[in-house]
């Protein structure tokens, strides 16, 4: 009989503590990989300058990274699951939108503003369903933007079905692109740090055993709603964003595809790791935009490569990078 | 024991469906006593526990806490003002090590107000204070213990664990829910100074227990519940003596 034996890398043991500044190896083994993620992403929109049509596609990538970031907080850090990204998105954007037609404010202020009145709209419409668990969560969630979509439809309010038009756009493609890539690894980083801090650990409580919480004397609602704040300000971030990128706010802004998309990109990316959802993305928007011209039969293969990863590595990539990357293995014998 | 009552209940009842868990409950407890509560399986006494803690909503009665009425706060309100209780199903936070498991009752509105613990002061290091804690209460410092995730512990220190968490919220009153039950004899030994080094602080316990050898050691009065009723009420020794705790826990039989 024989199994596998994992053994964390001594490098890893040692940057663990403050010996981490000891040499120039390992302080490159702990930034490595960050700096692969930051600078990659700062240069993309340079290399992509000879394709302009995925240039493009990095700021909505970026919209969905966002979107995903704050489904894997609330679901693996809270323990909310929640499928209404597309209502984060939506309520976003509708909002920065009317800040910017209908009241004339900026874009680099309607932004900020819909981001933050958007978080608060969106957890006072949650806070009825809070008190939920699980399933029941996610299913009164997933309503949430289809609840939207038809009263706009029904009652012809905010432009009915074709939208509001007019919306100012970014003064030029470099605030287009690094205004969204900025704030995707202002967050990202900043949600890795904030699941550390004590509050961080409180939330991470509530999802493992919220009577525990409560027992010690935590309001558990109080932290829900915090928590589906942060997560909700992210999502509507990326819903002020794209209506500016393009100049137009509609009902599809409530798209399942906001909802699903992140999920997807989560579970391919690994969840509970944060970078996971970014990651995921970044392979899941540019293979189903590579599939468009092959029509519906892209949805075929989108499936198949979604199938292939839940059954071959359901862990997801990140879990499985990072294990390799801190870890070797080796056989022994029992 | 001449000091004044610091919780009092007044004709607790509740029934889940048709089954009447508790009946026209009322007893008062002084504080800095350890009252004990014993019964027979499914007499009530975790749901007496629900009832006090805010995890349950008596249909009937009232809760006083100093002469403050507290009768159906939700569990948060009442650990707030200093009314903790372990759960009989250790609810460690399984993902965390043993020592962040501190910092949720540490974090809390209450433990934050109270400040004062030694090196961690209101806005000290909560991770050090974590650390005393639990070498308190018997998680060795240096050993890894401390550190390992709650979900790898050994029962005996998840149910320290437990404890760990409400004296972190620095209580007057703990719910001891079954902290014996699991244990090795060895394991409660290491227990019971625990519990007599609370009292000395001054914390009032109050134990749920069917341990009662060990339970009788500690408590000093002791009440006995069958079928949602109190049956009898007093001093440890004279309650094994009473004829009707003698018939809940062996049958009806002369023993």
């Amino acid at each position: 009989m024989r199994r596998k034996e994992r053994i964390d890398r001594g490098i890893k043991v040692r940057t663990e503590g403050i010996y981490a500044i000891s040499s120039m190896r390992e302080i490159l083994y702990l930034l490595g990989p960050r700096l692969l993620l930051i600078v990659g992403l700062i240069l993309l929109p340079f290399i992509l300058q000879l394709a302009p049509y995925w240039a493009r596609v990095v700021n909505i990538m970026c919209v969905y990274a966002l979107v995903a970031l704050s489904f894997d907080f609330l679901a693996n850090y809270v323990g909310l699951v929640c499928l209404g990204g597309g209502f984060f998105v939506g309520v976003g954007g509708y909002l920065s939108a009317i800040f910017n037609t209908y009241l004339g404010i900026p874009f680099y202020l309607s932004i900020p503003l819909a981001t933050v009145f958007g978080a608060f709209l969106c957890t006072l419409l949650f806070l009825p369903c809070l008190p939920l668990r699980g399933v029941y969560f996610a299913i009164v969630t997933l309503m949430y933007p289809l609840l939207l979509t038809r009263i706009i439809e029904a009652f012809d309010i905010l432009g009915g079905t074709n939208g509001i038009s007019g919306v100012d756009s970014f003064p030029n493609q470099y605030v287009e692109h690094y205004a969204i890539i900025v704030v995707l690894l202002l967050v990202l980083f900043g949600l890795r740090r904030f699941v550390n801090q004590d509050i961080g650990l409180v939330l991470r409580g509530v999802k493992d055993n919220d009577q525990s919480v409560r027992a010690s004397g935590i309001n558990v609602t109080h932290m829900k709603a915090l928590a589906v704040f942060i997560s909700a300000g992210i999502g509507c971030f990326g819903g002020a964003y794209l209506v500016h990128l393009y100049m137009w706010a509609g009902i599809s802004l409530f798209a399942l595809d906001f909802s699903i998309i992140p999920i997807a990109a989560v579970v391919i990316g690994g969840g509970g790791t944060l970078v996971g959802a970014v990651v995921g993305t970044f392979i899941l928007v540019p293979l189903s935009e590579a599939l468009r011209n092959l029509g519906t039969f892209r949805i075929v293969i989108y499936c198949v490569a979604l199938t292939a990863f839940i059954v071959l590595k359901s862990e997801g990539i990140m879990v499985y990078l990072q294990r390799k990357y801190h870890q070797f293995e080796r056989w022994v014998k029992v | 024991m001449s000091s004044e009552t610091i919780l009092s209940m007044r004709g607790i009842s509740k029934h889940f469906g048709g089954v009447q868990a508790l009946s026209d409950v009322s007893f008062d407890v002084k504080e800095g006593e350890i009252y004990g509560i014993i019964g027979p399986n499914g007499s009530g006494k975790t749901t007496l526990i629900n009832c006090i803690t805010g995890f349950a909503k008596p249909d009937k009665g009232q809760v006083f806490f100093r002469q403050k009425e507290i009768t159906g706060w939700p569990p948060h309100k009442i650990a707030h003002v200093g009314i903790t209780r372990t759960f009989q199903i250790m609810r460690p936070y399984y993902s965390l090590p043993a020592f962040k498991n501190l910092i949720i009752p540490l974090w809390s509105p209450r433990a934050r107000k109270l400040g004062g613990w030694r090196g961690g002061g209101k806005h000290g290091d909560r991770d050090t204070v974590a650390v005393d804690i639990l070498e308190e209460i018997g998680f060795e410092r240096d050993s890894r213990v401390p550190y390992k995730l709650a979900s790898t512990l050994p029962t005996g220190y998840q149910k320290r664990l437990e404890l760990a968490r409400c004296i972190s919220m620095r209580p007057e009153i703990i719910f001891c829910d079954e902290v014996f039950s699991g244990l090795s004899m060895s394991e409660i030994a290491g227990m019971t100074p625990l519990i007599e080094k609370l009292k000395m602080e001054g914390v009032t316990l109050i134990m749920v227990e069917h341990r009662l050898r060990e339970l009788f050691r500690v408590a000093d009065r002791v009440m006995a519940l069958q079928f949602g009723e109190k049956i009898a009420e007093g001093l440890s020794g004279d309650v094994i003596e009473n004829k009707q705790v003698k018939e809940a826990y062996l049958g009806s039989e002369e023993v």
